[in-house]
């Protein structure tokens, strides 16, 4: 399928003096799931929601299913959960769900959804006595009951224990080979790894980065050790190949980047066997999304 | 596990199925909501019976069960479409329902149309409720029926439309304080227990321009034999207008 299910070009939203987004563009492909990553503020939901039509943009171009967001014959071809609340509190969980469902002509059963959800036993529960991951899952639900192309996903899996984020995960997978579209926000880093054929990182309102995630974290991988904090490291430096990085960070926790291959591990233990240190806990990876993620955005707190 | 057909299959529910829905979901809350009960049910019929059997209030005559059905009536269309509604929806919106809702099939036109048949059907439930007592009390109507659905028509528009407006534009808690206060004044002035005629005439014809005097007074007149008192369809349509007006103009959905 070459239309993406959503396209921005150019977004700009403004909250009186404050640039919630900022020029900001991305395409998110038809039956693929794209997570858009972010710190607190760099206007994720503010992005989702104008593509869900609760909010209109100040300016630029947005494309829902081929459509502009809020067209009344978007409705039933999109599902969406909010990152919170939306429904009454007094009102039964399965009450809501067959409410919900009945807006919609091809309906999932709300039993069988309430079941996978394992929202059965809480099937009577007015909503305000849930638990806050019940309140999620049930939000999820109601997303998806209507069999929509696309799904939009605010924080799906923010307050769920994890067997609740692993429930959701699998109903995430199920959806992308139904050929549904998902777009999701998230904080973590491993749920748009495991889940997402593309992730979008957005910080103070523009796409700081995006690929997959396996672009994203590169073909780069690192060599890890711990070691006795303070070590020297100019003399391990002179003999790895040149373009090498070695760094400690934090203390005790030394990192090489470059071409991690054989005759790089055994000029790093010649070293450490010289220097008379053990390594401990020594391992090669991939640098992960997290990596990445703070590298681009920053460690301080929002 | 439960295999699900996720496969998209999207469309809306034909509108008559998905406001009937709606208006199911709004019935029952309301049904089920303690305090609104109060409001709906108890208060009115509590003043029904109380007033009528104990002579508290000087109505100048006539049977005081007479006085009161109507008044009552009134009261009990006030309590649902202005004070319930305006309470309901306020805090529908402050918990994110009506925004949720806007992004079902179900369109703020088909919202609002069940809407008005949850009120509708929940006046039905009062108006049976309160006939009931007032015929074992010994209330004897007689004029038009027609005249009277006609009063309660304009009047739950008219008051639907004040509490939409209240619903839209203030906080929950306001909508919470300010429906409630308006109910207990306009009870006390719009001549439901008491009559106008006990106010002084400057007054009384300021409070005679209330939308729950004119419901009030319009109910007595035809449920006493009496011809349709245009002025007093004429007060209630110029309230639903305005009101309606301004809450579609105002009425902020988040």
């Amino acid at each position: 399928m070459d239309s993406p299910a959503v396209e921005l070009i150019d977004l700009v939203k403004r909250y009186g003096g404050a640039t919630a987004v900022d020029g900001l563009s991305m395409r998110a492909a038809a039956g693929a799931v794209t997570a858009v990553l972010g710190p607190n503020g760099a206007g994720k939901t503010s992005t989702i929601e104008i593509c869900e039509g609760f909010r209109r943009a100040d300016s630029g171009t947005v494309r829902v299913l081929g459509e502009p967001p809020a067209t009344p014959a978007l409705r039933p071809r999109v599902g969406v959960m909010l990152q919170a609340g939306g429904v009454p509190p007094a009102m039964r969980c399965a009450e809501w769900l067959r409410l919900v469902s009945r807006f919609h002509a091809h309906p999932l059963d709300p039993p069988a959804l309430l079941a996978r959800l394992g929202l059965a036993e809480h099937a009577r529960t007015p909503f305000r006595r849930l638990s806050g991951g019940q309140q999620q899952r049930l939000s999820l639900a109601a997303a998806v009951i209507g069999r929509p192309e696309l799904v939009f996903l605010d924080e799906p899996t923010a307050g769920l224990d994890p067997q609740a984020r692993h429930a959701c995960w699998d109903l995430v997978g199920e959806l992308r080979a139904a050929g549904v579209s998902v777009v999701l926000t998230t904080h973590h880093m491993d749920e748009a790894e495991r889940l997402a054929d593309q992730v979008v990182i957005i910080d103070r309102g523009r796409v700081v980065a995006e690929g997959s995630p396996a672009s994203l974290t590169g073909a780069e991988r690192q060599l890890r050790f711990r070691a006795r904090p303070g070590l020297a490291l100019e003399e391990l430096l002179n003999a790895l190949p040149v373009g090498s990085v070695a760094k400690e960070s934090p203390a005790g926790h030394y990192i090489i980047e470059g071409q991690v291959d054989p005759g790089l591990l055994a000029t790093v233990t010649a070293w450490c066997a010289a220097e008379g240190v053990t390594a401990d806990d020594l391992r090669i990876e991939r640098r992960t999304l997290e990596d990445v993620f703070l590298e681009l955005t920053g460690r301080e707190l929002r | 596990m439960t295999t699900l057909d996720l496969t998209p299959a999207p469309g809306a529910a034909p509108l008559p199925r998905m406001v009937l829905a709606q208006a199911g979901a709004e019935v029952r809350a309301t049904l089920r909501n303690g305090e609104q009960l109060l409001l709906t049910m108890i208060i009115p019929v509590l003043l029904l019976v109380g007033f009528s059997l104990a002579p508290l209030i000087d109505i100048g005559g006539g049977s005081r069960v007479g006085f009161l059905t109507p008044g009552v009536l009134a009261l009990a269309i006030m309590s649902t479409a202005f004070t319930g509604q305006a309470i309901a929806t306020g805090f529908e919106r402050r918990y994110g329902v009506l925004k949720r809702l806007g992004a079902t099939p179900l369109s703020r036109q088909g919202l609002m149309l069940a809407k008005t048949l949850a009120v509708l059907a929940v006046e039905l439930v009062q108006v049976v409720v309160i006939v009931t007592v007032a015929l074992a009390l010994g209330w004897r109507p007689q004029g038009s029926f027609a005249a009277a659905a006609l009063l309660v028509v304009l009047g739950t528009a008219a008051f639907s439309g004040l509490g939409l407006l209240m619903a839209g534009t203030l906080r929950a808690e306001a909508t919470l304080a300010a429906a409630n206060l308006v109910y207990l004044v306009l009870l006390g002035v719009g001549g439901v227990v008491f009559p106008l005629s006990k106010f002084p005439a400057g007054m009384r014809s300021v409070l005679e321009l209330l939308p729950i005097s004119a419901l009030t007074s319009g109910l007595r007149t035809v449920l006493g034999a009496g011809a349709l008192p245009l002025g007093a369809v004429a007060v209630l349509a110029a309230w639903a207008v305005v009101s309606l007006g301004l809450a579609s103009h105002f009425f902020r959905w988040e």
